[in-house]
């Protein structure tokens, strides 16, 4: 059902935990709904510096938060608000149809820390 | 210990290798049709009554009353659609407990769309039937009542002879599925006062495709296979021989040795329970803690998701099930979870533990040894642990 490279993301997600001093965070879903994610961001010189997640969620939930943030790592914060859930999804080689929108959150969990570095107007500037 | 430790029996378990070997000649040696007037089908025809005989005395019917059909749904479609085609009462009401196996659920969808008010009954934070509002509910229009005898998920055995008892005194049908009891309690109809029982065949230990349908002496239902009249009409279509001779087979196993088994599972199930609620803080144990299933654990761990929790146990050799959403076609979480009460967020991390003949103490000990890791790697990852759980 899930690819190798899901597989892999979800028994070793890269990135995962808190990040002790981000300049922002962002979170989306719902423990409802089955999916929760919180991506926290470091940002220096427009760049993410770091960025770690925590997942509440499936498989391919905790799979996407990693390779997001495989792909938001180093990125400026304009190519980070590119990174598409399609981009993920590829780069995971491919989601199953139903987990294409309810567990591939996270690219939303990057841009809305993301937006929420943007509006805190931050001390280097 | 064997490298894998299956415990979702419930979803599909292995054949019995006595049931195998019963089976095995009537593939190849006896393929004879029970309807040809020669010595093959009259061999084929011998293993057909045989195996009704089999299957007539786990439930204490008799023989006539079984009929055999291709699994448990085509038992439930016969006994639901056919009966409320048959009914007196037409336009009248049909009512099942919120607890149902989907098949039914569906089923009462379509007669809902022909016509039949269905109505739900509620169960209590247990998953039990609430008999009173059972009572309630039911009236001089309720056509059918259709209970199951047993929940496969949450494992929780329903008050089925009380159930009937009150359809009964308004003069309607009460149907069983016992699809999930079957080979695990003991099964009267008689003493249940069942009209029409539905079982399974590879629940008792036989193969898959076979299932079969008691409908009491005197109770009509419209047939939906059209064909040359096998099963006394009621289910046209070439018999499956080696199948039914399988279901026979372990119908008579389960019958000499399910006390036996059914008393070995329960110790190990209460292992699991009682070794994985005392190792995992904040874990519940979801239907009723004991009139339950012999074989059946359900257990719910807070703060994580089910298809996680399946797909890392998979990779330590362990296969359960799950109610989460996530591991649904539907991605609807447990209905039967959400009946008992449970919130969305709680019914996401549960696991369902089926036990079987391939089940030992070794086994139970390992999965009590390697889930408190799982759950705990997968908290550590989730937003909403609290902060002294990670």
């Amino acid at each position: 059902m899930y690819s190798e490279k899901v597989l892999d993301h979800f028994k070793h997600p890269r990135n995962v935990g808190e990040l002790e001093d981000a300049d922002a965070e962002g979170t989306v879903g719902n423990p409802v709904c089955g999916d929760m994610m919180t991506m926290y961001i470091k940002v220096k010189d427009d760049r993410i510096e770091d960025v770690k997640f925590k997942t509440f969620g499936c498989g391919a939930a905790i799979a996407t938060s990693s390779m997001t943030t495989e792909l938001a790592k180093g990125k400026t914060l304009e190519e980070a608000m590119n990174i598409s859930r399609q981009d993920v999804a590829e780069a995971l080689d491919g989601l199953p149809p139903v987990k294409m929108h309810c567990s591939n959150l996270a690219a939303d969990a990057l841009h809305e820390a993301i937006k929420s570095y943007k509006e805190k107007k931050p001390k280097n500037e | 210990m064997s490298d894998r430790v299956y415990m979702d029996n419930g979803a599909g378990r292995p054949v019995d290798p006595r049931v195998m070997e019963a089976m095995k000649p009537y593939f190849t040696e006896h393929h004879g049709n029970p309807a040809s007037f020669h010595s093959e089908g009259f061999k084929a025809l011998d293993a057909l009554n045989e195996a009704r005989a089999g299957v007539a005395e786990l439930v204490n019917a008799d023989p006539g009353e079984i009929v055999f059909t291709s699994g448990a749904t085509e038992a439930n479609n016969l006994a639901l659609l056919g009966s409320a085609q048959r009914t007196r009462k037409k336009d009248g009401k049909i009512v099942r407990s919120a607890v149902e196996h989907i098949s039914v659920i569906n089923l009462c969808k379509e007669l809902s769309r022909m016509g039949f008010e269905v109505i739900e009954c509620p169960v209590d934070e247990n998953g039990v039937l609430i008999l009173a509002e059972l009572e309630r509910l039911v009236d001089d229009e309720t056509a059918l009542v259709t209970v199951m005898a047993a929940n496969g998920e949450i494992g929780t055995i329903q008050p089925i002879k009380e159930a009937a008892e009150l359809a009964h005194s308004r003069g309607a049908l009460f149907h069983t599925d016992a699809t999930a009891a079957n080979g695990q309690v003991a099964l009267d109809v008689k003493m249940l006062g069942v009209d029409l029982m539905t079982l399974s065949g590879n629940d008792l230990g036989g193969p898959k495709g076979v299932g079969a349908l008691y409908i009491k002496k005197g109770v009509r239902v419209k047939p939906h296979m059209i064909g040359g009249g096998q099963e006394g009409g009621l289910r046209s279509g070439s018999e499956n021989v080696p199948g039914i001779v399988g279901m026979g087979m372990a119908a008579r196993l389960a019958r000499q040795e399910m006390d036996a088994e059914s008393n070995r599972l329960a110790v190990l199930r209460d292992m699991l329970i009682d070794g994985l609620l005392a190792a995992i803080p904040e874990s519940h144990l979801n239907g009723h803690p004991t009139e339950r299933l012999p074989n059946n654990a359900n257990i719910r761990f807070s703060y994580i998701e089910g298809e996680a929790l399946v797909l890392s146990l998979d990779d330590l050799g362990i296969q359960v099930g799950t109610g989460s959403a996530c591991a649904a076609k539907t991605l609807e979480p447990s209905h039967t979870l959400l009946a008992c009460g449970l919130k969305h967020e709680e019914a996401h991390g549960s696991l369902v533990f089926t036990l079987g003949r391939n089940n030992n103490r070794d086994q139970v000990e390992y999965v009590v040894k390697e889930l408190p890791g799982v759950v705990g790697r997968l908290r550590a990852m989730s937003p909403l642990t609290p902060e002294e759980l990670r």
